[in-house]
């Protein structure tokens, strides 16, 4: 997953820290000196307990909050920058579709906020449906949808304008087990297709190794990045390579990076061991 | 809706309220109660067949007294509730202020407006239903404009969306079904209000007028006649709403959650 030489890395996060009411009794230190860097095409997990600020890094890559201290670069510009020139996407855990909204009109959004006209922003939803295989419901209304459908109009209106970035914050967080699976194997799916570098926000370890290039583990208290673990598993992952002993192995190694962070305080329910 | 649905639904209320008039009938007939203390439901319908033009007057102002008032409200407590969703220290002055108006009796503010306007104008009784009309609407419509999804606001921040696009996107479709929500109690609030406004000086050409006056005046036929028109108009206000709602939903479908 190296980049080609010249092009600029999806995302540099350089020695960021973030609290939250400074000065204030509610003063919280949520990151403290994170560096990050996810190359062009690659998938990269954050993982740890809550409040490890794990979304709140999320957010500082998308520019939603800003940094206390040090830069994130995306695509080599400033994130602010990014945000403003729609340089990446975002799915949420709840898949926040529009409700007055049809399927399509949901997906056309980003493109609605970049000015395209309507017959390219018709086209290019019905191009977006094909791939996430939703084509038949483009005038349904997102209520008429099972969650898992949802999410799957999420990931292709973030996708929509065809950025180069997709900020994933627990979008399957909220599935039941089975679609979770499914959802996981359609994400990886659609990346073959679209190439498209991820950084997704996770608390369940096989989530994490079976769809990353590279697991990074964060500790709370404040934030910090303490291991980060190569996957490795390969461009071509199945359902076969959930039952496959490196796959195993790795689950033990994130694991065991994730014990150390816990330490002598036992947090139960903070990690899914799924 | 099938026939046969469409039968279990009304044949049920139809059957209670036939039986009812008839059993008001009988009441009357049989303990030969007078007419000052309740009139037969046959004396009523003579009454309103022999005065239709009269009631039909009747209805006409009060109608336009409510449907004005309504409407002002409308516009009013729309345009205000973007003024606060705009500016929020306008909106925290602004809140106990709303409230502290709104516990005044109507019977004080008709005095207030009637006091403005010479005695033979519509102008008071329109004000005073727009008064009531106007906080109903606001509540429900800031709650709508401010009330958006904190996922539906991120994604417009990450899509670098204006705070233009963000009314636009979010804040106003949001708000669509709280303004329904205020119109389904504003509109029988309106007409009601009218009545009240009407009884309370003024012309004396309102149903708020001649109800109350048919009474005082032993017309008893008379005034229930009224009161009969009363109700229609209500309930014209009332299913007007309801399909102005169904309209707007058969475009955007049901929304769980919404209102």
């Amino acid at each position: 997953m190296s980049a080609e030489p010249g092009t600029p890395n999806s995302v540099v996060v350089d020695r960021v820290s973030k609290v939250f009411n400074p000065g204030t009794s509610g003063e919280v230190e949520a990151l403290t000196d994170i560096e990050l860097t996810v190359t062009k095409g690659e998938f990269v997990s954050l993982i740890g307990p809550s409040g490890c600020g794990k979304s709140t890094l999320l957010r500082l890559i998308g520019n939603l909050i800003e940094p206390t201290a040090g830069t994130v670069l995306v695509n080599g510009k400033s994130a602010a920058q990014a945000r403003l020139d729609q340089e990446y996407g975002m799915a949420f855990q709840q898949a926040g579709l529009f409700e007055w909204r049809t399927v399509a009109r949901n997906i056309e959004l980003p493109l609605e906020l970049k000015g395209w006209d309507k017959a390219r922003r018709r086209e290019r939803a019905g191009q977006m449906l094909d791939l996430v295989q939703l084509s038949d419901f483009a005038r349904h209304m997102p209520w008429q949808l099972s969650g898992g459908m949802q999410q799957r109009v999420a990931i292709a209106r973030a996708l929509a304008a065809d950025p180069p970035l997709l900020l994933m914050d627990e979008p399957f967080g909220a599935l039941d087990e089975m679609t979770r699976e499914h959802m996981q194997a359609e994400l990886l799916r659609i990346r073959s297709i679209t190439g498209t570098s991820v950084v997704f926000v996770t608390h369940s370890i096989p989530e994490a190794v079976y769809l990353s290039d590279r697991v990074v583990v964060m500790s709370p208290r404040p934030g910090r990045i303490t291991d980060v673990v190569d996957v490795a598993l390969g461009a071509r992952r199945s359902e076969d390579t959930r039952e496959d002993a490196t796959f195993f192995a790795k689950i033990t190694e994130v694991r065991e990076a994730l014990r150390r962070v816990e330490g002598h305080v036992p947090v139960r329910g903070g990690v899914d061991d799924r | 809706m099938n026939a046969r649905r469409v039968v279990a639904v009304v044949l049920p209320p139809l059957v209670l309220g036939v039986a009812a008039v008839a059993a008001w009938e009988l009441l009357v007939q049989l303990l030969d109660l007078k007419p000052y203390f309740l009139p037969s439901p046959s004396s009523i319908a003579d009454a309103f067949s022999g005065n239709v033009d009269r009631i039909w007057s009747a209805v006409r102002v009060s109608g336009t007294n409510a449907l004005i008032g309504l409407l002002g409200g409308v516009v009013l407590g729309v345009a205000v509730s973007f003024l606060l969703m705009r500016f929020d220290l306008l909106n925290e002055l602004a809140n106990p202020m709303a409230v502290a108006l709104n516990a005044v009796p109507i019977v004080v503010v008709v005095s207030i407006f009637q006091n403005w306007y010479p005695s033979t104008s519509e102008m008071p009784r329109r004000l005073i239903v727009a008064v009531v009309v106007y906080f109903i609407v606001l509540v429900n419509v800031s709650k709508g404009l401010r009330g958006v999804h904190a996922t539906h606001l991120e994604l417009l921040r990450s899509l670098a969306a204006s705070p233009w696009a963000v009314l636009v996107k979010a804040r106003i479709p949001n708000a669509v079904p709280f303004l329904f929500t205020a119109l389904k109690i504003a509109a029988p609030t309106a007409v009601i209000t009218a009545f009240v406004a009407e009884y309370f000086g003024g012309r004396q050409n309102g149903l708020g007028y001649f109800i109350p006056s048919n009474f005082a005046g032993s017309k008893n036929a008379m005034a229930w006649a009224y009161v009969l028109g009363a109700c229609a108009l209500g309930l014209a206000f009332y299913l007007i709403s309801i399909l102005l709602e169904r309209l707007i939903n058969k475009q955007s479908g049901p929304r769980p959650g919404g209102a």
